[in-house]
């Protein structure tokens, strides 16, 4: 498997889509699962997957002593494995930028130069193919796909994609063509794509031109969270707090929620509205809060990160996600594991599989402001969507997914 | 000898349009007009006419031997009246032969048996009221909505003067026992049950035009055999079905009605009758006493209330809705009584079930929401701004009872007034009689002094009377 991102040190949900996905499949049983990653820190959960270190694979020689890769890089690798890749590089990398030990350097973020990363990363992935040994190539996400199309061409095994988002949700259809060639690319030299919902699908086979008989949907599930977690104490305010949690992007369609909110105060003033997250569109977003005359019932606390994400939702009555488009969507399921009940927009993946949530389109601030106030205004709502949505969200778990991934990798193999 | 007792329901509620929460307080209007006329209009013409019509040939072609029970609530009378009112005509028709019983149910299709015996008794008053109105018809046998019933319901059905009640011969209620005899309630033995045959009912309602029903293709020859293939003693076989069932639920390309229309034909060749509820009950005896400790329906496969009261959105909203049911009964406002009616239809709590989200199987198929959350939003903020109407009435920091009691006393002295007002003209009356008769003797006998001076004492005895009289209403009334 390719990917990007693995948690714990994730920038959104790729990563820990990525991690639970695997997660799920070791669960199912009978799977020798390899995960590349661009820059492991050390950290990260080994015992279901082979990590291996993309800053770590060498693609030039160099001739260091088992002792010297054991010092330099012996808590992410095994030296074992540095040498055997060693003995698979295909060409010679010299006038690249490459380090001691003939590596290249991965950021594992998503840097200016990301383009050369990903080309990189395609270089690095010819090695690795040609060392291990392997049944099925999967690619997470457009950044992997020319790694893995790498892959493909080299050993001739199949290749699955994961889209766990196209250009056409990140842009809201401003597309750039680079990144368009590239996940077009992806799509037409995998044998199978996997999308993380039924709208993703659709775009894949609409916008991208695929076979729709080589699409099939998987949708993302959750980690149960931590008892930790769960219990996490934040004191709240006597007003009822509604949240929006996520990226102040134009896809998350955060003026939606600023509209909603001034309609809600218009006849209701024990709430408090709250855009956590950072994004090109805040200072636009606290201007228009400004403009509709309602900046003290509404705040804008920042980037939130790992605990505090929890103790926002704990703290909340609603959590809404208007998303204009969001190929799966994550977080409110994680709201509904933290208790919190959730408006999200039609527009958006996990609505696909979600019903004790409130759906409206992600336009209409009319529906959505009555579903907020009716979640803060009628105990019983609250209590119904809380109870039911909790036992909901509890159903969805990765090991299914995961068995019907594995279940695509058989039908893949069969017809290969 | 066996019997066949048809009953047929008819029922639309008033659909809400959809009400935002910033409506509340300032608009007091609550129905989709267009929704209400399209669904009522499209059934009317696929289904109420087509089927009535049927209804009235078979009464006509079997003279006066084939015979059923029809129930309509009063605000599917009030929406035929409005959109159709053709229907109206057919079943007037239908209420002359005779050989239609009209039954008894609450005026909204309410739940107010679960909640409310006073509402409950006073809904189905004014829907009596409104049937002997159209049809100069007055019901003997109730019909609870979706026929709930329980024993607790049973005393007051008997005391409200109904001699039978229609409900549903569920599993669980009946065990070994057959539903096809008349039972008599366990908490009022004078009260009989008729149950419904859930078998024999729901294979003309549901699985009529199954292709993969075993069964299938359903004929009336078919299906008289197996009502006289019941055993013997087995005297009678309930058929409860919405009158949906034929031309909406059970298209009429599948045959229905000629299926329909062939039934009394068959019967009489196997010497199967068919009887009203009221002739069911006179004619037959109960067999035995039973007892329903829980309200049974005759909704899914529970039989229960779960449908509309099965979750905490419609306990919230069913006791919201009751919580000021008497305080509405002591408003006079028209308006805002028949919007409590209106409110009240089962059909809003069943939009808010929950129960078949999960696998899909939504009861969307009959929801004009998408889903049972907007279905709460929007029922919750019309129900926000009818309790602003009725705060408005008077305000909730009066007590029920203190404010009953005010409001007797103001009757009661309203009252006063007429009957003391009455007294003063009648008492105006007889003064100026007496100063005509006066008028007249002294003109015609000027000299017969003593005589009139009778009616003169009399008058100033009366005068002083009726002033004092006079200002005592006025100090009343100023209370007021």
């Amino acid at each position: 498997m390719f990917g990007w991102e693995f948690p714990p040190h994730i920038l959104g949900g790729l990563g820990t889509a990525s991690y639970g996905l695997t997660k799920g499949m070791w669960e199912c049983g009978d799977m020798d699962i390899t995960f590349v990653i661009p820059k492991p820190f050390g950290d990260e959960e080994k015992g279901f997957a082979n990590i291996i270190g993309a800053s770590q694979v060498p693609v030039a020689w160099r001739d260091v002593s088992r002792d010297y890769v054991e010092s330099r890089i012996g808590k992410l690798m095994d030296p074992d494995m540095y040498f055997r890749l060693r003995d698979h590089i295909y060409a010679d990398f010299n006038y690249m930028r490459t380090n001691d030990l003939g590596c290249i350097e991965f950021s594992g973020r998503y840097p200016d130069n990301l383009l050369e990363e990903i080309n990189n990363y395609s270089i690095m992935a010819g090695v690795v193919a040609r060392t291990l040994d392997f049944d099925i190539i999967h690619s997470h996400d457009w950044l992997t796909y020319p790694a893995g199309i790498h892959a493909k061409q080299v050993t001739g095994k199949p290749l699955v994609i994961h889209v766990h988002a196209t250009d056409f949700d990140r842009s809201r259809g401003n597309v750039n063509p680079t990144v368009f060639n590239i996940e077009r690319d992806g799509m037409t030299h995998a044998d199978h794509i996997i999308t993380v919902s039924n709208l993703t699908r659709q775009t894949v086979i609409e916008k991208y031109g695929i076979d729709p008989a080589k699409v099939t949907t998987v949708h993302n599930a959750v980690e149960p969270l931590s008892p930790e977690l769960l219990a996490v104490e934040v004191s709240k305010p006597k007003e009822k707090v509604v949240t929006f949690l996520g990226r102040i992007t134009m896809q998350k369609g955060p003026e939606y929620f600023v509209e909603a909110a001034a309609k809600v105060l218009k006849n209701h003033h024990n709430v408090r509205f709250v855009m956590a997250g950072s994004g090109d569109m805040m200072d636009k977003m606290i201007t228009l809060a400004a403009e509709r005359g309602i900046a003290d019932r509404f705040h804008f606390p920042g980037f939130q990160k790992g605990k505090q994400v929890y103790e926002m939702l704990k703290a909340s009555d609603v959590y809404v996600m208007p998303s204009v488009s969001e190929p799966f969507g994550i977080s409110p399921l994680e709201a509904m594991q933290m208790g919190v009940p959730s408006i999200i927009s039609k527009q958006s993946g996990c609505a696909e599989i979600l019903s004790n949530v409130i759906k409206t389109d992600y336009w209409d601030i009319d529906a959505m402001a009555d579903a907020i106030y009716s979640i803060i205004s009628y105990p019983a709502m609250h209590k119904q969507l809380k109870e039911d949505g909790l036992a909901e969200v509890n159903r969805i778990t990765w090991d299914k997914a995961g068995a019907k991934v594995i279940d695509i990798y058989r039908n893949v193999l069969k017809n290969y | 000898m066996k019997a066949i007792c048809f009953y047929f329901q008819i029922h639309q509620p008033f659909r809400l349009k959809r009400y935002r929460f910033f409506d509340i307080g300032n608009d007091h209007y609550y129905y989709d007009d267009f929704a209400n006329d399209d669904i009522l209009t499209r059934i009317v013409q696929r289904s109420y006419i087509p089927a009535a019509e049927s209804l009235l040939r078979m009464i006509q072609d079997s003279n006066g031997k084939f015979r059923c029970a029809i129930s309509i609530t009063g605000t599917a009378l009030e929406q035929c009246e409005q959109y159709a009112p053709e229907f109206i005509d057919i079943l007037k028709k239908l209420a002359d032969t005779g050989k239609v019983e009209f039954l008894a149910e609450t005026y909204a299709h309410s739940l107010a048996s679960l909640a409310d015996p006073e509402e409950f008794a006073q809904q189905v008053k004014i829907h009596d009221e409104k049937l002997h109105e159209m049809f100069g018809v007055k019901p003997k046998v109730l019909r609870n909505t979706e026929l709930i019933y329980c024993d607790e319901m049973a005393p007051q059905i008997l005391e409200m003067g109904y001699k039978g009640v229609i409900t549903e011969g569920a599993k669980h209620i009946l065990g070994w026992k057959s539903p096809n005899y008349v039972y008599s309630a366990a908490s009022a033995p004078k009260l009989k049950l008729l149950l419904k045959n859930s078998k024999l009912s729901d294979d003309i309602a549901f699985r009529f035009s199954n292709t993969e029903w075993d069964a299938y293709p359903l004929t009336a020859d078919k299906y008289m055999d197996w009502i006289a293939s019941t055993p013997q003693e087995e005297q009678i076989v309930n058929l409860f079905m919405n009158l949906e069932t034929f031309g909406e639920l059970q298209s009429r390309e599948t045959g229905i009605f000629q299926f329909l229309e062939a039934l009394p034909r068959f019967a009489a060749e196997r010497g199967i009758e068919f009887v009203t509820p009221s002739e069911a009950i006179s004619k037959l005896k109960p067999v035995g006493e039973l007892s329903i400790m829980y309200p049974i329906s005759w909704a899914d496969e529970a039989r229960d209330t779960s449908a509309w009261l099965g979750n905490r959105l419609q306990n919230e909203a069913f006791q919201k809705l009751y919580s000021v049911a008497e305080r509405v009964r002591l408003c006079d406002d028209r308006r805002l009584k028949q919007d409590y009616w209106y409110l009240q239809a089962s059909d809003h709590f069943f939009y808010m079930s929950t129960k078949h989200m999960a696998d899909g199987a939504v009861h969307s198929h009959f929801s004009p929401y998408e889903t049972p959350f907007q279905a709460f939003t929007n029922y919750m903020n019309v129900l926000a701004d009818f309790i602003v109407r009725v705060e408005e009435q008077y305000p909730l920091s009066i007590e029920n009872e203190e404010l009953n009691s005010l409001l007797t006393t103001i009757r009661n002295q309203a009252r006063e007034i007429e009957t003391l007002n009455k007294e003063v003209v009648s008492m105006r009356l007889n003064i100026e009689h007496i100063n005509e008769e006066h008028r007249l003797r002294e003109a015609q006998a000027p000299k017969s002094e003593p005589a009139a001076k009778k009616p003169r004492t009399r008058k100033a005895k009366a005068e002083p009377a009726t002033e004092a009289e006079k200002p005592a209403p006025k100090k009343k009334a100023a209370k007021k």
